[in-house]
Formats: structure tokens, sequence, C-alpha cells
């Protein structure tokens, strides 16, 4: 029989449909996995409220763990929690990087005075690395991304919101 | 009266009612980035729907989840403040009614995150977060468009002397919400005037806009009268779900 543990390290499996370098539980949705003899139980919280990609991960999770588990005679379930709220500072230094790597501008931490002052954050283009960025739009290509232009290399790229 | 259901309502109706207008500037906005900025509030606005329209079938014990109540409900049954179904306009009338709704969500959402329930409270913690980058967005453009050219400035001014007095009901309190209050789950709307006045104050000033003169305040969204547009809005929203009720997609 699988251990929780064991249930989650399945779940790395699990990319996010919209950023697929990360797996759901390094963007932080999977919150919790639970098992016992007769179940295993996984909690996901969103990382937006109409984050329109919940309904896939939900499936995506199901299509991983479900077979697994009717094997081992478990029934599964996987449920939406909204405490605690997600938050950019669940994402690790690794999971950053690897945002970075893809073209995507990691957050900044939640606990950044300037985001405290409602000052502008400093962004570094994922391309050349130069902090030299200017914000295009508040709002990205997802719920969870704004848009910037890097003021060196001219590329237009992704921002990941902090929250 | 189920205060529970009826203030769950509210909530859920403001958002639904603006998101669903916000959704119809898909294609629409001004510049592409704004037609996605617009969408992408929207979608948060949809998503903070569906999670307070849950809470309020679950309070209703009537066994009608979030579609059924999204879908089959009529004009009359709606809770939304009058202020979130005035039409979209022109960019700075839909930028006006977000800015006016984004200050009241801040503190709304603020409030209610101490709520004694802890589902409402945790929603609103969520939602806090969504909320306040809305409100950095809406008031941003109330600056650049009141503090940009004598005609943008003439134009947001007008959009505010139309739909300020469509906030009333965003503030104002009855048995409902005296229930909500005094059972500690829910915020007494009046409470939260005070700080919005003051957001509303820093940015006209900073929008070089003027405050039109106390008029008459509209009420009544919060019992179900509302202005024609909300028929034709739900007509729109409500026509593919009620043809093909059962319908899958
Ligand atoms: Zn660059």
């Amino acid at each position: 029989m699988r251990s929780a543990d064991d249930w989650l390290k399945l779940l790395h499996e699990v990319p996010d449909p919209e950023i697929p370098v990360l797996n759901v539980v390094e963007m932080g949705i999977v919150r919790t996995v639970e098992s016992n003899d007769a179940s295993v139980e996984v909690k996901i919280t969103p990382t937006y409220m109409g984050c329109p990609a919940m309904d896939a991960i939900a499936d995506d999770i199901r299509a991983q763990l479900s077979p697994l588990a009717s094997q081992e005679g478990r029934s599964l379930s996987v449920e939406l929690v909204y405490a605690p709220a997600w938050t950019t500072d669940w994402l690790s230094d690794s999971a950053k990087a690897k945002l970075e790597a893809y073209g995507i501008a990691p957050p900044g931490k939640t606990t950044d005075k300037r985001a405290l002052n409602g000052e502008a954050p400093t962004v570094r283009c994922p391309k050349c690395k130069s902090e030299a960025t200017e914000l295009i739009s508040l709002f990205g290509s997802t719920a969870c991304k704004a848009h910037y232009r890097c003021n060196d290399c001219a590329e237009p790229f992704d921002h990941f919101k902090c929250i | 009266m189920n205060a529970r259901y009826e203030y769950l309502l509210r909530l859920g109706d403001d958002a639904l009612i603006l998101g669903q207008q916000l959704g119809l500037w898909t294609g629409h906005g001004p510049v592409l980035e704004e037609d996605i900025a617009l969408t992408n509030i929207g979608l948060d606005q949809i998503g903070q729907a569906r999670a307070w329209l849950t809470m309020a079938g679950r309070a209703e014990e009537q066994g009608r989840d979030e579609d059924a109540l999204a879908f089959h409900r009529t004009p009359a049954e709606f809770r939304n403040a009058q202020l979130c179904e005035r039409p979209n306009g022109h960019f700075g009338d839909t930028i006006v009614r977000q800015f006016l709704f984004d200050a009241y969500a801040v503190q709304l959402h603020a409030a209610l995150a101490h709520s004694k329930d802890a589902d409402i409270a945790a929603i609103a913690r969520k939602s806090a977060k969504e909320s306040a980058y809305h409100l950095r967005h809406s008031s941003a453009w109330m600056v650049r468009l009141g503090d940009g050219t004598p005609e943008s400035n003439d134009k947001v001014q007008a959009s505010l002397n139309v739909l300020l007095p469509f906030a009333g009901d965003l503030f104002h309190a009855d048995a409902v919400t005296d229930t909500a209050t005094s059972e500690g789950w829910g915020v007494n709307p009046a409470s939260l005037r005070p700080a919005w006045e003051a957001t509303l104050a820093e940015t006209l000033e900073a929008a070089q806009l003027q405050r039109p003169a106390p008029a008459p305040e509209q009420t009544g969204g919060r019992q179900g009268r509302h202005t024609e547009k909300l028929s034709y809005l739900l007509a729109e929203m409500q026509v593919l779900p009620r043809t093909y009720p059962d319908a899958k997609w």
C-alpha cells in the first residue's frame, strides 16, 4: 500500500497545464494528500478564484492517481479549498529558477517593502537578465501574470504577479 | 427570511453581473492590453461569484448549485447592486464603474476576512488579493483619463456624475445586513463607507476630477429592484442553459 508521501510524489509528475515546466506540487496548488486504508484525499487550492485551469488540474490529478488507487481498492477524492489563500511565496527557489529559464520573470517576495508600499518591484528580464524593464500592463496572458518589456533587449515577457 | 442566503446572493450577484459585463469587452478593448486586463478582471469576478453562489446554494438548502442560481433566476430574484448592471458604455464608463466597485470590494473583503464563518473568511481573504490588484488597475486609469486630455477629463467626469449615485446600494444597511452583523459573519455595509470615501477623494484629487454634488442615491438592487438593463444582460447570459437545461459543454 502506498503512503501519503508516495501519492504526493506521483503528483510531481502532473504538470501545470498553463506553465508545464512546473508541476502542480511546485506551483503550490496541491495543499495536502491524506490516505488511509479506504481512501486517498487530495486538497487543491486555486492560484486565482477564476483560474480556468482548476477543472483541468483536478482531472489531471484524478487521471494520474485513480488507476493506482483502484488497484489498491481505495477511493480517490480531489477537493477544492480556499484557505489558506494561495501565495507566490509558496514557489520555491528552484521553481522560480525554472520559471525564469522558461521565459517568465518569477515573482519577488510578498514581504518586499516596496510591494507593501505599492511601489514597482524590480523585474529582471528572463532573456538578457537586465533590470531595465518596464510594466506594459498589470494583466498578461493568464490570470497569474503581468506583461513587461525589456528596455535593453526589447523583448516583451511575462512576469508572474506577486500575490 | 434566510439572511445568510440573501447576504451570500448579494456578494455573488455583484461579482457575477460585473464579471459578465467585463467579459463583453472581449475583442472590444481600446488596446489589446486593456482587452486582456478587463477580461482578466472579469474572470476573477466570475471565480468569486462561483464561490459565493455555491455557498448561497448551500445556505438555501434547496439543492441549488452555482449554475442553478446564475442561470435559472429571474431579474427580480437578483440581488446585485444597481451599479454593477450599469452598461459598459465607453471605456471611461467601464473604468469609473470598476473603480467605484473595486474601492468598495477592497474594504468589503478586508472586513469579511474577519468573519466568524470560516468559509466566508477564506473566500474573502483570497478575494482581497484580487480586489487590491483590480483597484491598482482601475485607480491608475482614473488618473490617466482624468489627468489626461481635456476630452478624456470631460468624459470620465461625466461618467462619474452619472455613476456615483448608483453606489448607494453598496452601503445600504437593512434587516439582512443587520442579522449578518449581529451574528458576526457579515459586515455592516455602511461601516465600509468612510474608507471608500477616502479612496475616492484621494483618487479624484490625483485625477483632477470633481466629486459631484450630493444627489439622491439609487438603491433597491438588494431587494431585487433593477434597471431595465439587467433583463437584457440576463437574457444573453442565460439563453443557452435555459434553452438546453441539461446541456454539458
Ligand atoms: Zn532583456
